[in-house]
């Protein structure tokens, strides 16, 4: 039933050939938090270390050339996978979280005053929270949270009302959730804010590894994921901005490779991207994102979206059916990659050891959402996410383990 | 099931000995597990030679966290509040008799370093 051969994907992936302890095969469910990379990625890393590393944007002998040639060209592969024709827009940073202190710290210290308001929501990591949480302290301007129903979604009228009652500068929201696997309705969030006259950020760390993404098509204003969730390397992030903006707003971070010319007084700052590119980037980890982007586009990403789809759904229907478990979001056929769960009686943690004994790695915990985990009156829930390496047998397998953690904690 | 489950553990944290409120409380204290959100409040009543008659916890968490707050409190009662703020981390695990990976260590140790908390008598209590 699969749309592509599972078989042949798992068998790029090294990790896979992994044994937990002797006889137990790793079943890897965690690919939310990070996931795994193939051999594709890893060897062209390697191929970039053994053969063309040099820092980029300096010297001009033969390695800085290609290393350079090579960043570069990985910036444009990204941009593309994007829908975004305009590297300059594309700036790359350590992972979401950075691009989206990036813009909290440039755009936000530049445009936010005391009596604004920035929205956000109630379902946001924290790395959507913390960042305006801290520059609100310094600046004074307002928090306000689009409500999440009891079915899991965003409350769209809720939205409505927010936007009409407080006129917000920014809406900053997250694709798609990385403890419901909600998917938010951006078209009809991005539209709504830009008539009501606010900027539209998107954490797109959950959406970016499992679907199509085109952010001129959504219109996003900016728009922020991470390397690491998308088969490529940790370190490595990106941040796309409308170009207009990012030349409006000041620099972030202070450095080299983000100036034209300093004296010392004073500097002249560099051109998009390189302006918010201060000091050496990851540039290996670039190299590996752009191997990632082209795994992913050879399998193609209406296929990765159906494939994640399939799982979840099948977990959904599997989880759905035992007695002690409860599912945390919005349902079948409206979740991408990720189910988040509850097992009477046993702890999150103690759930995740107890699969961890049949191999299955899933995550347990807060997900970094605590207030989301508090608005259901639950302190953690665990989540096993689905990735292309992943088959119908691995959701076999968490049940199994579910159920001999519900027999043990009887 | 493996060692990190067995018996002791998944009793004590289904049927803890320690688990509750104290009627009189002289050294408390309360803290979080950053990893998970858990929340664990520890209480102790000390007698006029500061000798530990009675200790409980309550809060929640897992069948580690759990069922290692349960025994360090019975540890702990008939003790010298100086004795246990020389308790070692390894005194703990010794109790639990299982081997500990980085993670989970943080779960099984909580209830030493809120317990360490409180004897210390740091300032912040239940929240």
């Amino acid at each position: 039933m699969s749309l592509f051969d599972v078989e042949a994907v798992k068998a790029d992936f090294p990790i896979l050939r992994r044994e937990v302890r002797p006889g137990v095969p790793l079943i890897y469910l965690d690919g939310a938090a990070t996931s795994l990379m193939p051999s594709a990625v890893i060897d062209a890393m390697r191929t970039f270390d053994e053969n063309h590393r040099a820092n980029i944007h300096r010297g001009v002998h033969t390695l800085a050339e290609e290393s350079t040639a090579q960043y570069e060209q990985s910036r444009q592969e990204t941009a593309d996978f994007i829908g975004c024709a305009n590297p300059r827009e594309v700036i790359f940073t350590r992972n979401a979280t950075e691009s989206i202190n990036l813009v909290v710290n440039s755009w936000g210290r530049a445009n936010l005053q005391p009596g604004d308001t920035v929205l956000l929501s109630e379902m946001e990591h924290h790395a959507n929270l913390v960042p305006w949480q801290m520059l609100a302290a310094q600046i004074g301007f307002r928090l306000e949270f689009i409500p999440v129903s009891e079915d899991k979604l965003l409350d769209r009228a809720a939205f409505r009302q927010l936007l009409a009652d407080h006129t917000p500068k920014m809406v900053a929201v997250m694709h798609v959730s990385n403890v419901l696997g909600t998917v938010n309705p951006l078209e009809e969030i991005i539209s709504a804010a830009h008539d009501a006259g606010a900027l539209v950020l998107i954490d797109g760390a959950q959406a970016v590894p499992h679907m199509y993404v085109d952010v001129i098509d959504l219109d996003a204003d900016f728009y922020a994921f991470s390397g690491h969730k998308m088969l490529g390397p940790t370190g490595i992030g990106l941040l796309y901005g409308k170009q207009a903006l990012l030349e409006a707003m000041p620099p972030f971070l202070g450095g080299g490779d983000m100036i034209k010319k300093v004296e010392l007084r004073s500097f002249k700052v560099n051109d998009l991207p390189w302006k918010f590119e201060a000091g050496t980037p990851a540039i290996t980890q670039a190299i590996g994102l752009a191997a990632a982007v082209r795994y992913l586009k050879h399998i193609s990403m209406p296929l990765v979206e159906s494939h994640s789809r399939e799982l979840v759904d099948l977990a959904i229907e599997q989880l759905s059916g035992i007695d002690g478990v409860e599912i945390f979001g919005p349902g079948k056929g409206q979740q991408l990659a990720s189910v988040a769960f509850t097992v009477r009686n046993v702890h999150p943690h103690d759930v995740s050891a107890m699969l961890d004994q049949v191999g299955v790695a899933v995550r347990a915990g807060h997900h970094c959402a605590m207030p989301l985990h508090h608005r259901f009156g639950v302190n953690a829930t665990t989540r096993a996410s689905f990735s292309i390496y992943n088959q119908e047998e691995d959701v076999s397998m968490l049940v199994r383990g579910i159920e001999q953690a519900l027999a043990a904690f009887a | 099931m493996d060692d990190l489950y067995r018996q002791l553990i998944v009793e004590r944290h289904k049927n803890p000995l320690h688990r509750g409120e104290l009627e009189v409380v002289d050294f408390e204290f309360a803290d979080e597990n950053p990893f998970c959100g858990d929340h664990l409040h520890v209480m102790v009543h000390v007698d006029e030679n500061d000798i530990i008659t009675d200790a409980k916890f309550d809060g929640t968490g897992c069948a580690i966290s759990t069922a290692s707050a349960d025994i360090l409190m019975e540890h702990i009662i008939g003790k010298h509040v100086d004795e246990v703020k020389a308790i070692e981390k390894e005194e703990l695990l010794d109790l639990m008799g299982i081997e500990f990976g980085p993670v989970r260590l943080k779960c099984a140790l909580l209830s030493l370093k809120v317990l360490k908390g409180a004897v210390y008598g740091l300032e912040e209590t239940e929240s």
